[in-house]
């Protein structure tokens, strides 16, 4: 049952490593009914995982904890609602640190739930068993190829789960992989009581949720246009206001920095898309051609006609796995012939690392001459002036992970046995990393089961 | 016919699919999309981005946007984590078509906002 004609949700948090001062500043600027944070992306999930291996008592996006340390007051003086996927694959500790803060700061009360059931990282062999192969949607081979190098593997789950935590009265929504666009589907399913069949109300949650999930990519962050858009410092985060019948506007608080207009929601629409007319999300299909927008005001655009359709009967599955490592690192080499000279220093690294038996294919190795056309090499026009300094970033990648460690011995040592000008070093030698490689993969789902649970502090 | 770079008349943004990138091109104008509807070809931005791609080319087109979706299926030099390029996600592969340069009418130019 409709309870509100507008409801506003807000996204604060576009990735992890995204400025703390969006969830603060919404908080402070303006109105909002929910804050809604993104902490997760596939390489995430597969550090979380390990982490957790080490530590049971970790494995969750600890910035959301500083968020909410940062900003309990004013959450529970508002009454603003939080809805976070900072869960990782390990949500129940996340609540933990959660209720926590909340006691710390002494607000009784407050409900924070628990939304689990992505996580199927411990029950892959029996789905294997089973019969699920999920095998790789790119290039069709079974997972149990890499089966013995998988390092996390999770399920992302529609936007239900989290309107069912919500109908039981939860502030704070913490779950672990979701869909992005759910974190803000979520919310208007439980305020308006969209039904699962209700295909164009979901598609245009599903819309509303997309244009805002990568934070102030929508409100002027990383727009062609970038002279005009005012105080790019202080860009607003963007602000769904949302209405029952699928209608929504994008805004951003009064008095922010920032732009919103057709234009840059557009630049967002268009992020990361496929076939536009097929978004496929666990909740229903959008078609992203349906969507018509209007200024209605200053930085508010309205959008409407969404169009959805039913959703698979398959979950999308991101699993990770371990694919070998990498080392990578960088001098820069100062004019003059800053050019010949960095290229002079690759050379004598490859050659050094040749005398110690240690060789590379032109597929494990990189050699980037940042400053003189590395973005756009083949592409853009060299610029016809030798640059004043290039940085030299060099790298290798493959199977063997002494081989890796090799290659950073020889980097440094070119300050003083390589041509004059090579300095900034700062970073020392660098190590091997762990290559972390996606599968992504489809499980029926009728094998998950979600389960949402609610506390209190 | 004047020849300009790609940026005069559209808008570009980027960013990571798999091992490929999506370049989402939008025209700013209805002329500008017709006119990069049938100039816009999928070899056209192969032949460009070759540098970058060493993969096929996909486009979808969304007339109701203005909208040329580009997917550049091999891009990222391994993609995720894998790869060692500086642009491992292809946040800049927008920029990059967008210095593309193409003979547009004087029409399209003068009913195209820059």
């Amino acid at each position: 049952m409709p309870r509100k004609d507008k409801v506003l949700v807000a996204n604060g948090q576009g990735f992890w490593g995204d400025s703390l001062l969006g969830p603060i500043r919404l908080c402070r600027e303006g109105p909002i009914d929910y804050l809604t944070l993104d902490y997760l992306a596939e390489v995430t999930m597969s550090i979380l995982q390990k982490q957790y291996l080490r530590d049971p008592s970790k494995g969750f996006a600890t910035d959301f904890i500083r968020m909410v340390d940062r900003t309990a007051p004013e959450l529970v003086k508002k009454g603003i609602k939080v809805v976070a996927n900072a869960g990782g694959v390990n949500p129940m500790a996340c609540k933990e640190a959660t209720l926590g803060v909340l006691r710390k700061h002494g607000f009784k009360g407050v409900k924070v739930a628990v939304v689990e059931g992505d996580d199927i990282y411990g029950q892959l062999d029996s789905l294997l068993a089973g019969g699920e192969t999920l095998a790789n949607m790119d290039t069709g081979a079974p997972l149990a190829s890499v089966r013995e190098r998988v390092s996390s593997a999770n399920v992302y789950l529609g936007a239900f789960p989290t309107a069912e935590a919500l109908d039981q009265g939860a502030q704070i929504v913490i779950t672990g992989r979701g869909t992005d666009p759910g974190l803000v589907l979520g919310p208007l399913i439980h305020e308006f009581g969209w039904k699962r069949d209700q295909f164009d109300l979901l598609a245009a949650g599903t819309i509303a949720g997309h244009i805002v999930e990568c934070g102030a990519q929508c409100t002027g962050g990383n727009y062609v246009d970038w002279r005009s858009v005012p105080d790019m410092a202080m860009v607003g985060y963007p602000i769904i206001e949302a209405s029952a019948d699928g209608s929504f506007v994008v805004t951003k608080h009064a008095g922010t920095g920032g732009l919103v207009t057709p234009r840059t929601i557009l630049h967002q629409l268009v992020y990361e898309m496929g076939d536009p007319r097929n978004y496929i999300g666990p909740d229903c299909g959008a078609d992203f051609t349906s969507i018509r927008m209007e200024q209605v005001g200053p930085d508010r655009v309205r959008c409407t006609g969404a169009k959805g359709s039913a959703p698979t009967p398959t979950y999308k599955v991101s699993i990770s796995y371990q694919d070998g490592w990498k080392a990578l690192g960088q001098l820069t080499i100062s004019g003059p012939d800053a050019l010949a000279k960095a290229k002079l220093c690759a050379e004598i690294v490859w050659k050094r690392l040749a005398y110690d038996g240690c060789t590379f294919s032109e597929q494990e190795k990189t050699v980037e001459f940042v400053g003189a056309n590395v973005c756009h090499a083949g592409i853009a026009v060299p610029h016809a002036d030798e640059p004043n300094e290039v940085v030299l970033r060099i790298g290798v990648k493959g199977a063997d992970k002494a081989k890796i460690e090799r290659f950073g011995y020889e980097l440094v040592p070119l300050v003083t046995s390589g041509p004059p000008g090579v300095t900034g070093f700062a970073g020392g030698r660098p190590h091997a990393t762990e290559i972390i490689g996606f599968w992504p993969a489809l499980m029926r789902k009728d094998k998950v089961a979600t389960k949402v649970s609610v506390f209190e502090s | 016919m004047p020849l300009v770079p790609l940026i005069r008349i559209a808008d570009a943004r980027s960013g990571d699919k798999g091992e490929g990138s999506n370049v989402g091109v939008m025209a700013r104008s209805d002329a500008a999309y017709t006119f990069l509807a049938s100039a816009l070809t999928t070899e056209v931005v192969r032949r460009h981005m070759a540098a970058i791609n060493a993969g096929g080319v996909k486009r979808y087109e969304a007339p109701s946007l203005r909208v040329l979706n580009f997917i550049l299926q091999d891009s990222l030099g391994g993609g995720g984590s894998a790869s060692l390029r500086t642009d491992a996600q292809g946040k800049t592969h927008g920029l990059a078509l967008l210095r593309l340069e193409l003979d547009v009418p004087q029409s399209v130019l003068d009913a195209t906002p820059h």
